[in-house]
């Protein structure tokens, strides 16, 4: 079991809120991106940045830090956010999120970004990348070693056939060092992944693989900090936590919409609110609902 | 006659040539790049005896991964073992490394610039009886076009060994063009290497009517071609392009300049190949006539490696062939 404080989690939950206030800011200011899994996954990227990661912002290219890989590229308004309020850069830069020469790219390059650990985009290629440095790690630092790779990736993106390549071999390997975290939204750009290609009980598929298998609500910070913790115990296995989480998190009428995989507030689906208001309304709802902070207010 | 400076094969033009496989030089070189430097390591997609990776993974078991009939993954890892400091080589056949896997290779090891080495082996029609799915006649044409990378086309066994050699000393992603029968050993332990460098094997006494530049085994047949020639008052200048990106455009330049013909030989498409690199330089910096011999966009087949190279169009006949061409064309 994790043993997170009651106060460091409320302390997350709003910085999680903030962290989504950003990630709609920049995706606001930059009239395109991707909304739904940005917010889902903003509690397990703070978790990561302001918990678990071994990381110093200042010094990035620090060699003893873990290695995070982000899979699925198009989520990265999370990442650039989270970076951002952990120190990487200013808060301020995430405005030119997607504009001409901006080190924020609408699919994370290092070239732009040195901090990062890759560039990502196509689908289906972190999961390899991270293999290769949880191998790298293990031959230099041995069975022991005490440094992971975190490897994020959708659910839709596990259509990729290079996935189960990458699962083949970290099996083959027990490669104890690298943590998976799928982002089980079960949304994909053209519906549910019930429909466009079911993925079905992903527990058995990785245990099958011979992976050692997690599953958590992936807005509960216990329960992330259980399962990070539970799978750095796990040897002679590559770990998988499958996150379930709700795309759009944090403002209501986003959440579970496939419509708002791909699009920025302003360009979504008007159901709800036109799209003139979806900016100001996607903000307003946010600060209401508090991203729906759980813990009592201790300031 | 051959070029003094290149110390070539005093054998190159006899019948008994020494001749070696390209890809067994890969492996020699694989093996003394493991030894001068801790960091290389190997990754291969179920070809390792094949690709002559077998001799690296025997001796350094540790440094080996067997990644399984997995092309993209074995991209893709190398390039997170890049990213984690490594040097690593991936080998296949070109067909599928960098054939299949082109979009990984593009962005996991290019887009992230890593120093990823790519050994493509049983690039060519020369492949044989295995057929067109197996004879990789594309690779130039999709590797030189993407950003960072750097693409090598040795002639013969030796060259390659030295070119996988060098690699290890730079930062680029690296492909490296590999054959798989044996073909005629050009070049000795003493002949200069550099990537990026062309050389000059062969020039005639006083000026040359015409310049060859050929890249991999076939520069054997353009040399035996050039030789034929010369008997018969045709003086040809060839070239040896083993590095075909970075380009080296003021060698080629230089050639265009005192021959005012260039034809292009290399076993590969014409479409993108060696020849179009060498056409993209010339046409820009200093146009001359130029011919191409190379695959004419059809796809391979079965047959022996000279039956497939006579079948379509690669033989000393068609470089003989292109030559008197060219210089009907010269103004």
């Amino acid at each position: 079991m994790g043993n997170i404080t009651d106060e460091q989690v409320c302390d997350l939950q709003k910085k999680a809120n903030d962290i989504r206030q950003s990630i709609l800011e920049m995706l606001i200011e930059a009239g395109s991106g991707h909304t739904a899994g940005p917010l889902g996954m903003a509690d397990i990227f703070t978790y990561l940045y302001f918990h678990a990661l071994k990381h110093d912002p200042k010094n990035p290219s620090w060699e003893q830090r873990d290695r995070l890989v982000l899979s699925n590229g198009h989520i990265c308004p999370v990442l650039y956010a989270t970076m951002a309020h952990s120190g990487y850069f200013p808060i301020e830069d995430l405005k030119t999120l997607r504009k001409f020469g901006s080190k924020l790219q609408g699919h994370p390059h290092r070239e732009f970004l040195p901090a990062l650990e890759t560039s990502s985009g196509p689908l289906g290629s972190g999961l390899s990348q991270s293999v290769g440095m949880a191998l790298a790690i293990r031959i230099d630092e041995g069975k022991t070693s005490n440094k992971f790779v975190y490897c994020l990736t959708g659910d839709g993106e596990l259509d990729e056939g290079q996935n189960w390549e990458a699962v083949m071999l970290a099996a083959k390997e027990k490669l104890h060092n690298l943590i998976m975290i799928i982002d089980r939204n079960n949304i994909q750009i053209d519906g549910f992944t019930e429909d466009i290609m079911p993925l079905k009980k992903l527990s058995e598929k990785f245990e099958s693989f011979n992976w050692h298998v997690i599953e958590i609500d992936g807005h509960n910070f216990e329960a992330i900090d259980d399962a990070i913790s539970q799978a750095k115990t796990v040897f002679d296995m590559p770990s998988v936590i499958i996150a379930h989480t709700i795309p759009g998190k944090g403002v209501d009428f986003m959440e579970r919409r496939f419509e708002w995989h791909g699009n920025p507030p302003g360009k979504g689906p008007e159901d709800v609110y036109k799209k003139d208001e979806q900016a100001t309304e996607a903000l307003k709802r946010l600060r209401t609902l508090g991203g729906k902070i759980t813990c009592n207010d201790h300031e | 006659m051959l070029n003094d400076k290149q110390k070539l094969n005093p054998n190159i033009f006899l019948e008994d040539v020494e001749q070696e496989a390209i890809r067994l030089g890969f492996g020699e070189g694989l093996l003394q790049a493991g030894e001068k430097d801790e960091r290389v390591v190997g990754l291969c997609a179920d070809l390792t005896e094949s690709t002559k990776m077998d001799k690296f993974a025997k001796k350094f078991p540790e440094r080996f991964i067997e990644i399984g009939v997995a092309e993209q993954n074995l991209a893709s890892v190398a390039s997170g073992m890049a990213a984690m400091g490594k040097i690593p080589f991936i080998s296949s056949y070109a067909m599928f490394s960098p054939g299949r896997n082109w979009e990984q290779i593009r962005t996991t090891i290019c887009y992230n610039d890593v120093p990823v080495k790519i050994a493509g082996s049983h690039a060519g029609v020369s492949v044989g009886p295995d057929g067109g799915t197996h004879q990789a006649i594309e690779d130039i044409a999709i590797t030189r076009v993407i950003p960072n990378m750097v693409v090598i086309s040795p002639c013969d066994a030796l060259e390659a060994k030295k070119a996988t050699l060098a690699c290890i000393q730079t930062k680029e992603p690296t492909y490296i063009r590999l054959a798989r029968e044996k073909t005629p050993v050009m070049t000795t332990e003493d002949t200069p290497f550099e990537i990026g460098k062309a050389s000059i094997f062969y020039q005639p006494e006083g000026q040359s009517d015409v310049g060859i530049i050929a890249t991999g085994a076939l520069l054997h047949k353009a040399l035996l071609a050039a030789k034929d020639l010369e008997e018969k008052k045709v003086k040809v200048t060839v070239m040896n392009l083993a590095t075909i990106k970075p380009l080296d455009d003021s060698a080629i330049i230089e050639l265009a300049k005192s021959t005012k013909a260039i034809v292009t030989v290399e076993e590969h498409q014409i479409a993108g190949g060696m020849g179009s690199a060498v056409a993209e330089c010339l046409a820009k910096n200093y146009p001359v006539p130029q011919e191409f011999v190379g695959v004419k966009d059809l796809f391979g087949q079965s047959g022996t490696p000279n039956e497939l190279i006579g079948h379509y169009g690669m033989d000393k006949s068609h470089i003989i062939e292109a030559v008197h061409k060219v210089i009907l064309r010269k103004k």
